[in-house]
């Protein structure tokens, strides 16, 4: 029966490991960290103001930014311009039409965006545009292919091109930096990683409750097992 | 036990049978005193019941089934709702478990033999449970109205329409439109908390009923109840099931909890196998994801549905895919009559049998790791190979489980 | 069992000791275990995060309001009443008294800075709930003097239609009608000479 059980955990463990051979553009890692409370207002600040004007996040209240260590007077000095209320949804200003129109598509709400891309693509994207004449807004992107979206960030990180060169009969695209942005390339990165970290707090604003509540529950359950392991061997003593 | 306490208990018994069934369901059920760890999963089955009846209750508070709601009033929960997060987490992480902890239920079925003689109705009862288990997390996917749910509704109706004749009004009918739409939602909806919770709950205490009527089979698969006291008519190997198999089970809950608490509170979405990552973008209606596959517990029936690619005897392709997808589940529901060997238990079945066992649990995962996967030439051969060897189990146990060389099985319960 | 022999009677007893000590362990535990589940599942029961937003304090801009014309703004749901009063509608607050319930606004319907004679903050400025304290219906504003049907004592004030109830201009509840109490003064503030804030009693706006 014992060989049996270790038979069955490896059959389980067999889809993990083909999930992480699926095939794809590689990834840069994110430097994650969403208890860090001066990148997520770095980054809540960076979001009201580059990416709230076209996409909104509109399962989010502006008063919920307390959890980033944030007054209720700071909220509304630092990530409130529209007059809007802090208990207010941040939905953007523009209409779904015009973003029709400009763009093509309805730019997508960004609440759950690192939810259903990860934290990693939306790194790994928001640095991954380069100058490319053949689509409509001048603009092409290495993790997502004609994208919709023009470089909104491309005075701080600068214009950056493409390079395809051939490695042993495989084709390697890769970016170049031709024109510098207000940021170093550093600074640039910092930034994103500011920006994503907290777009991962907003796909999920309570998850560092989930987890503080969670080691609580934990504790309080092995305190359990052992009472309860103790109650069935007391009673099963009538048995053996 | 008090006087008032007493007096008022003998008042209810003459009104309500409450002694007589607390002594028949616990303190005078005698099951047999060798249960090992795989006879968990009834009570944790359960326990997650109740878990799913009593969170599905707080969600529908602030849940909409309206296409142009859905999305945003679960989101509502996740974040405006106090501790509608954990509520929801419990909940989608409750489906995932109510399927492990079923599976590994049937799965001790099928190892000592539980589907035999006299529990053939109680084994059936128990597919019934499953097949609306099944519905209940296929209506209760769609709810959230994300990318995943919409799709994977829009695949599994469209099987209806594979139906010849009626396929289309069939499909038309369960819709209630003529395509995934307001309309299916708001009627998956009432199923999902009204009509399969009803059935469900019904189904689950006429198994308990049929199961205390038989007794409780072990693993050694032989019938307590054939070996009794001559004095007390009670079976020498079996104890109350209050005590001893209530602290048991509440030792086997614990154990469970920390792992369902470690799910919900440390990896809700289960690495996308729980939570999938295009349910976080809401239903479009023009745009399929660039790769749907149903929830884990779906996928080996979903790897039979494409893994037919040829039409056959006047059927197409997509019909027999349908056909074998359905026979895949309900094949489980002929066991009593499939399995002709003289003893129960894998114990003291023959290496035949165990081979086949092993076999058929192969198959089981591959289907659902395949079922998880995009569609390549080499995947879909695999899957047809499995398909052949889940069907196989089956279908040719009434040969090998007849001529297999089994062991004699002991008088009494080994511990 | 007393009856067995002395040695195995003891090991029983110590059995039971350590059995009674971990089920009633056990109990409490699970006890405190469900006390913490039941807790989330309440509180989500509690105005969610979208009903505190649409409950928020709701300024007003009074500039423009006329003596003698009921201003209706909402708040929470529930209809709050602005009335500017005239020196005719101030005087017959006095004259009302001994009619009153509550004359002297004893009881806590109102904030300590509305516990006075015209039961406001401005004289002149009425800020009441416009729901009756009987069942909650809305009362209507009546200023015309004796009409027929509230009879020739009628010297104005608010009607409930519901079941009869009156109040004077200061919302204050007439003697012998269904109405226990004084109408409700939700809290507010003055944010400027023209603008006010229900809902709150402090000048930070939010």
């Amino acid at each position: 029966m014992n060989r049996l059980r270790i038979f069955l955990v490896i059959l389980c463990l067999l889809p993990f490991a083909a999930f992480s051979a699926e095939p794809g553009m590689p990834l840069d890692k994110a430097p994650i960290d969403t208890s860090d409370n001066a990148s997520l207002q770095r980054g809540a600040e960076s979001f009201v103001s580059y990416c709230l004007t076209c996409h909104g996040a509109s399962y989010m209240r502006y008063n919920r930014h307390r959890d980033l260590d944030l007054s209720e007077a700071e909220i509304l000095e630092r990530l409130i311009f529209t007059g809007q209320k802090s208990g207010d949804l941040m939905l953007t200003s523009m209409r779904k039409k015009e973003g029709e129109e400009w763009f093509g598509v309805v730019p997508p709400d960004l609440s759950v965006i690192a939810r259903s891309h990860g934290a990693d693509w939306l790194y790994t994207y928001l640095r991954a545009f380069y100058r490319d004449d053949s689509t409509v807004t001048g603009w092409n992107n290495l993790v997502f292919d004609k994208v919709a979206m023009p470089h909104v960030l491309h005075h701080l990180q600068g214009d950056q091109s493409i390079n395809v060169k051939t490695v042993s009969g495989e084709e390697v695209k890769e970016l170049q930096l031709d024109v510098p942005g207000s940021l170093s390339v550093a600074e640039y990165d910092k930034f994103v990683a500011d920006l994503v970290n907290y777009m991962v707090y907003l796909g999920e604003p309570a998850a560092n409750d989930r987890r503080r509540i969670g080691i609580m529950v934990m504790i309080f359950l092995f305190g359990m097992l052992g009472l309860t392991y103790a109650l069935k061997r007391e009673y099963w003593r009538d048995i053996h | 036990m008090s006087k008032p306490l007493n007096s008022m208990i003998g008042w209810i018994d003459k009104r309500f049978p409450l002694t007589s069934n607390w002594k028949a369901h616990l303190t005078e059920y005698y099951a047999p005193k060798n249960f090992n760890f795989w006879y968990y999963f009834g009570s944790l089955a359960m326990l997650v019941l109740v878990n799913q009846l009593l969170t599905g209750i707080f969600l529908t508070m602030s849940y909409k089934p309206d296409a142009g709601m859905a999305f945003a009033s679960v989101e509502y929960i996740m974040r405006d709702v106090e501790f509608g997060w954990l509520i929801r987490y419990m909940h989608s992480t409750g489906a995932s478990m109510f399927f492990v902890v079923v599976y590994l239920h049937m799965f001790r079925g099928m190892m000592y033999g539980s589907y035999q003689k006299p529990r053939e109705l109680l084994w059936l009862v128990g597919m019934g449970i499953f097949f609306i288990l099944m519905s209940l997390a296929f209506t209760g996917y769609i709810l959230p109205w994300g990318q995943m749910s919409y799709w994977g509704a829009q695949v599994i109706i469209s099987m209806f329409g594979a139906i010849p004749v009626i396929g289309d009004s069939l499909s038309y009918f369960i819709l209630g439109d003529f395509t995934l739409s307001d309309a299916a939602l708001n009627r998956f909806f009432a199923y999902h908390v009204v009509t399969l919770p009803v059935l469900l709950v019904t189904l689950v205490l006429v198994h308990i009923l049929a199961l205390h009527e038989v007794g409780s089979n072990n693993p050694d698969g032989i019938e307590i109840k054939e070996n009794k006291d001559p004095v007390t008519k009670i079976p020498v190997d079996g104890i109350p099931f209050h005590p001893y198999y209530t602290v048991k089970d509440i030792f086997g809950v614990i154990v469970f909890l920390i792992v369902f608490c470690g799910i919900i509170f440390f990896a809700p979405e289960f690495g996308g196998y729980f939570l999938e990552h295009n349910n976080f973008i809401p239903a479009d209606t023009l745009k399929t994801p660039d790769h749907i596959a149903p929830v884990w517990y779906f996928t080996p029936y979903y790897s039979m549905l494409r893994a037919v690619t040829v039409n056959f005897l006047w059927i197409d392709a997509k019909l027999w895919g349908v056909i074998l997808m359905a026979a895949a589940v309900v094949i489980f529901a002929f066991l009593p009559w499939l399995d002709r060997s003289p003893v129960k238990s894998i114990r003291y079945k023959g290496p035949i049998f165990k081979f086949a066992m092993a076999m058929f649990v192969i198959s089981f995962f591959v289907l659902g790791w395949l079922g998880m996967k995009s569609p390549t030439p080499l995947y879909t051969t695999l899957a047809q190979i499995f398909t052949v060897i889940y069907f196989a189990f089956f279908l040719l146990m009434p040969w090998y489980s007849k001529i297999d060389k089994t062991k004699p099985e002991p008088k009494r319960v080994k511990k | 069992m007393a009856d067995t022999d002395t040695g195995s009677f003891k090991i029983e007893e110590e059995m039971n000791s350590r059995r009674r000590f971990l089920i009633a362990a056990t109990t409490v535990a699970g006890g405190i275990a469900s006390a913490a589940v039941a807790t989330p599942f309440l509180l989500s029961m509690m105005p969610s995060e979208r009903a505190k937003a649409a409950g928020a304090p709701v300024e007003v801009d009074i500039s423009k309001l006329e003596p003698g014309i009921l201003l209706m703004v909402e708040w929470r749901g529930k209809v709050v009443w602005i009335l500017k009063r005239t020196s005719e509608m101030l005087a017959t607050l006095k004259v009302l008294e001994p009619e009153l319930a509550d004359p002297d606004s004893e009881r806590e319907q109102q904030p300590d800075y509305a516990k006075n004679e015209t039961r406001s903050i401005v004289p002149e400025i009425l800020v009441v709930e416009g729901l009756c304290t009987h069942l909650g219906c809305s009362p209507v504003y009546r200023s015309e003097i004796a009409p027929a049907d509230l009879g020739s004592d009628w010297i104005g004030g608010f009607f409930c239609p519901c079941h009869g109830s009156k109040f004077d201009y200061a919302g204050r509840v007439y003697k012998s009608v269904p109405a226990p109490t004084n109408l409700f003064v939700p809290p507010h503030v003055y944010l400027s000479d023209t603008r006010l804030l229900i809902g709150s009693e402090s000048k930070e706006t939010a």
